[in-house]
């Protein structure tokens, strides 16, 4: 199932995502995707985020696939060139895969091997580009392919980028490039959010609008200090801190903003972060 | 020692498209060694830009576009031809095209692809840095090289990874190099130039030294420089 039909039939879009492990025990990666399963479109299969060796993002989408959970296999350029990008590609077809998501990934240098060797031969643009030129029977050599896929292409943005208008020029350049949906980085201010879109909707591709479960006061202190494109506002940190009841009140700021952002977008994607059961609570109480 | 090769003159005249009229600059130095940035050169692609109906107001050749202080000082004259330029078209190397953009704050064009040597040549003592990369991408990034400049290298446009303008890999010594180019382009009035460019995708074989340039003058003098210093 690709995501571009539940657009396309006027459905609200939700998914979120899961991290594979670091290791060979996927009993939990699986439990966290089962878990949410009841109340998602589709999972990202995370791949090894922050730079950080884990298990393969194709061989967990592979795994939740045949379970039944639709997934949107995550790809960035840092650990391979476009040789081993395109096979990837061709075997997450072979395997039943039709959600990818582009991404040019973080550097080598914030994971657990700086000293390994960046690759970034492509970057998200032309990973797009490649993974289009596959669906239309060609690989980037321009060699016919002998059974082509017809992958749902996705990427992301940052609504709260500055300068926005860089962002929106990177935006254009992945829409031409091949894709047809984005996730953007977490959005905890709708109101900016909103002035995002107004820019964002005349490009006439699907947004789906990053929601993070926020666990405490000090983790959004962090993320506003280290996190690129984020912002969360000290009204949204002072009811975190004033809170008695920490989980309750995040689920219940996690709610509200996908209340918030219902009217201005075609989907939310949920990054739970470890908080993967409190998913259904937010999405009922969100109403979706 | 940088060793070049002309664009080929579409490529340049592409660059040139709804331009006018045009300012050369020439290096004595590498560039001219290279058979590029000389004189003769200079002379030659004035002649093949008039030829395609571009005006060139001037031209000027400089010892070492490397050295911003000698740009500065050599162009001093020329201040008033440059305000009726649109452009500056530079044929040298990577760094001193960067140079020139970094000087002049004009839109520069470059003339030439920078050809790998193998490495460690093209450092410099400056925030210029060529990576001698054969494909000369700073038409299109404001004469900022991305490659370098980039902690990804990346040639389309950001990562989503700088944080108040700083690059997520050395924050303390990098801003992001799309941001300066942004704002380099915004100040020009040029912003137009980042949606117009075209896909890139890097041609990673042109970033090896060429087999071709080990049988040439250049590469041998530099050879000949290294035994004559250990005999």
């Amino acid at each position: 199932m690709k995501l571009t039909d539940l657009f396309r039939a006027g459905r609200f879009v939700i998914t979120s995502e899961v991290a594979p492990p670091k290791g060979t025990e996927v009993g939990e990666m699986i439990e966290n995707a089962e878990r949410l399963k009841p109340c998602v479109d589709a999972i990202n299969l995370t791949d090894q985020q922050s730079s950080v060796m884990r298990l393969g993002s194709l061989a967990a989408s592979q795994m939740l696939k045949a379970r039944g959970i639709e997934p949107v296999f995550q790809m960035t350029c840092r650990d391979r060139n476009r040789i081993a990008l395109q096979s990837d590609l061709l075997s997450a077809w072979a395997l039943g895969i039709e959600n990818v998501l582009c991404l040019t990934g973080d550097h080598v240098t914030l994971g657990d091997f700086p000293d390994a060797k960046a690759v970034f031969d492509l970057d998200s643009v032309s990973l797009l580009a490649s993974a289009k030129r596959l669906n239309g029977g060609f690989d980037m050599g321009d060699s016919e392919l002998s059974g082509r896929p017809d992958f749902c292409l996705g990427a992301v943005v940052t609504p709260g980028a500055d300068p926005l208008e860089l962002q929106l020029i990177k935006m254009e350049k992945k829409i031409a490039a091949g894709a047809t949906f984005f996730q953007t980085q977490a959005v905890f201010d709708a109101e900016s959010f909103g002035r995002f879109m107004e820019r964002a909707r005349p490009l006439g591709v699907p947004v789906m609008a990053g929601i993070i479960l926020l666990k405490s006061p000090g983790m959004a202190r962090f993320m506003n200090k280290n996190v690129a494109g984020v912002h969360v506002p000290d009204a949204l940190i002072d009811e975190m801190a004033g809170a008695e009841d920490r989980p309750a009140k995040s689920v219940e700021i996690a709610a509200r903003l996908a209340r918030d952002v219902r009217e201005l977008c075609q989907g939310v994607h949920i990054m739970p972060l470890g908080w993967e059961k409190r998913v259904p609570e937010v999405l009922g109480a969100a109403g979706l | 020692m940088l060793v070049t090769e002309r664009k080929p003159i579409d490529e340049i005249a592409g660059f040139l498209a709804g331009e006018r009229s045009v300012f050369l600059l020439g290096c004595d130095g590498c560039a001219a060694a290279s058979g590029t940035g000389g004189e003769p050169e200079i002379r030659e692609l004035k002649e093949e830009l008039e030829a395609r109906g571009i005006e060139v107001v001037d031209w000027k050749v400089i010892d070492f576009l490397c050295q911003k202080a000698l740009i500065r000082t050599g162009l001093r004259p020329y201040r008033e031809t440059l305000e009726r330029a649109d452009s500056v078209v530079v044929s040298t190397c990577g760094i001193g095209i960067q140079a020139t953009a970094t000087v002049l704050d004009l839109p520069v064009h470059p003339a030439c692809n920078t050809i790998s040597l193998g490495g460690v040549r093209g450092e410099w003592q400056g925030e210029e840095r060529c990576l001698e990369c054969g494909q000369c991408f700073l038409e299109f990034t404001a004469g900022i090289c991305p490659l370098t400049a980039c902690a990804k290298g990346l040639v389309n446009g950001p990562c989503g990874g700088a944080k108040d303008g700083r690059c997520e890999v050395e924050p303390e010594v990098r801003r992001c190099a799309w941001e300066v180019i942004y704002e380099r382009l915004e100040r020009q009035g040029r912003l137009d130039l980042l949606r117009r460019a075209p896909l890139q995708i890097k041609d990673q074989a042109r970033m090896r030294p060429p087999t071709a340039i080990r049988g040439t003058r250049t590469w041998a003098v530099d050879m000949r420089t290294t035994e004559d210093a250990t005999s």
